[in-house]
This record gives structure tokens, C-alpha cells and sequence, in this order.
């Protein structure tokens, strides 16, 4: 089944990643790239040249990102009764427990140290495809009901 | 590091596959079991016979229970500022939309609909031990 992913990401090396390893894994997957803070709310609120973009069924979220830090993109997100429910996974380089109980606090559906090696990277894209994208079961909500 | 996970689970049946599951899966997790919800909570907030109870580095949570539903104790998880960083997840047989629904509207950190079959069954807790317990991070107890 066709699945939306937004990855929210400004490192264009990883972006770069993250598409090979979601292609290695899953040729189903659309994969949606926001290289930052306030690009990502526009596209999950479908501002601007984000009109008719897609509803995410999950969202990738690195930590730092310009204009707009990703702790506040998710907690905006799950702040918002519309887009909360869309599992929204930290995939990012800081191991910091700060970080890491900060973001579950923030109700991070999940925490993914982004690890530096290809061969590894791909293998978590595809254990995160497996997971997510097959066995979890997303929740589905129409286009009248978000606000 | 060894896994602290509790099962909130009402059937023996289940509660038994998954500890056989848990067990070809990964050695390292210790498995507590509690089968309402109110036990559930008792617990998690290490009350009476569960003072001494650790705090469980994941939550597997049925929806139908006795005492208190599923659904009202991942409200009462994720309602409460030292339980709610705990990640849970739902593992249920209900695949009904509403319930999916709304349990990640109460903030469910995944919804799994349990398998009949045991080695599908036996193939999805591999992959809740896999993702949950070797790759996310967790909140340190």
C-alpha cells in the first residue's frame, strides 16, 4: 500500500540517505522533504505551495533544523487535535537524554539515533519501514475531519 | 541492559504466547504481567503488593480489560507527568478504526492488532522487541 512519509531534514547529505535507504526498502513509500522548521508546519497544514500536499501517515523529524527547532514542530504538532495523531519519530544525531526525555514529554511517538555509517543508516530506514509502514497499524482520518 | 516490559493482558492464552514469544525473542527482557486495569495502574504507581515494582521501560496495553479498559488506563498513562514518557503500545485484537483511532488520540505511542496465528504472532513481538528494545531510544529509568 502507497504510503506518505514526510522527512523533515536539512542536512541535504542525509536527506540524500534517507531517500536511497526508503527506495532500497519500500518502493511504495512517497517520501516528503521539508528542510525545515516552518516549511514542515506548512506542508502538515497545507499553507502556501503546500496547498494539496498529502497527509503524512508518519513524519520524520530531525532535531535541529533552521528557522524553526524540530522540539517546537512537534510540539506544535501534538499540540494540534488535527495532526497529533500522526506518529511523528525523532530520527536524529543527538544521543542526549535531554533530548531524548524532552521529546517523549513532547509525546514523540518514538526516539531514532541517526546513525553515521550508510550501511547502518539503511538498516534502521528499513527496520523504521517494517515497523511503521507494515505491521503498526496507522490511523486513517479523512480530509472533512481535519480543521 | 536488561528490558523491564509489562504486559497488561486479561487472557492467559495470550499472556502465555507472549511470554513464550518474548523469550525465543530476547532473553535480556524481564516480562511482568498484570491482567486488569486497575492493577495496571497499581503498578505503575507501585501500589500495595506492587511498592516495589520497577518502572517498565515499554508498555504493551490490551483494550479490552476487566476492572478498568485499555483505553482508560493509556488516558491515565498519558495524563500523568512521570508516566507519560513511558512508550505504549497498544496490542490488541480490536482493529476497529474508532479504536485506533482514538488511541492515538490518548496518545498511544503505536497500535499493534495481535495475530491469531502463533508464528505470526511470534514474528510481531520479535519486531516490538527489535524496534522498541535494541533501536529506539527510551527514557532512562
Amino acid at each position: 500500500m502507497h504510503r506518505e512519509v514526510l522527512l523533515v531534514e536539512d542536512s541535504p547529505g542525509d536527506v540524500r540517505l534517507t531517500q536511497e535507504a526508503f527506495r532500497d526498502a519500500n518502493r511504495a513509500i512517497r517520501l516528503h522533504v521539508a528542510t525545515d522548521g516552518v516549511e514542515a508546519m506548512a506542508f502538515l497544514r497545507r499553507e502556501g505551495p503546500h496547498a494539496y500536499a498529502p497527509r503524512p501517515d508518519i513524519i520524520l523529524l530531525d532535531l535541529n533544523l533552521p528557522k524553526m527547532d524540530g522540539r517546537e514542530v512537534l510540539a506544535q504538532i501534538k499540540a494540534d487535535s488535527g495532526l497529533k495523531t500522526i506518529p511523528t519519530v525523532i530520527l536524529t544525531t543527538s544521543e542526549a537524554e535531554t533530548d531524548i526525555v524532552k521529546s517523549y514529554q513532547l509525546q514523540a511517538n518514538c526516539y531514532l539515533t541517526k546513525p553515521v555509517q550508510f550501511d547502518e543508516f539503511a538498516s534502521l530506514v528499513k527496520i523504521i519501514n517494517d515497523f511503521w509502514l507494515t505491521k503498526v497499524k496507522l490511523p486513517q482520518q479523512k480530509q472533512s475531519e481535519l480543521a | 541492559m536488561r528490558a523491564e516490559v509489562l504486559l497488561v493482558e486479561d487472557s492467559p492464552g495470550d499472556v502465555r504466547l507472549t511470554q513464550e514469544a518474548f523469550r525465543e525473542a530476547n532473553g535480556s527482557i524481564k516480562l511482568h504481567v498484570t491482567t486488569d486495569g486497575a492493577d495496571a495502574m497499581a503498578f505503575l504507581r507501585h501500589e500495595g503488593v506492587h511498592a516495589d515494582a520497577p518502572r517498565p521501560d515499554l508498555i504493551l496495553l490490551d483494550l479490552n480489560l476487566p476492572k478498568m479498559d485499555g483505553r482508560e488506563v493509556l488516558a491515565h498513562i498519558k495524563a500523568d507527568e512521570s508516566l507519560k514518557t513511558i512508550p505504549t503500545v497498544i496490542l490488541t485484537t480490536c482493529e476497529a478504526e474508532a479504536d485506533v483511532l482514538s488511541s492515538y488520540q490518548l496518545r498511544a505511542n503505536c497500535y499493534l492488532s495481535k495475530p491469531v496465528q502463533f508464528p505470526a504472532f511470534e514474528s510481531l513481538v520479535k519486531s516490538i522487541s527489535e524496534f522498541w528494545l535494541t533501536k529506539a531510544q527510551l527514557p532512562q529509568r
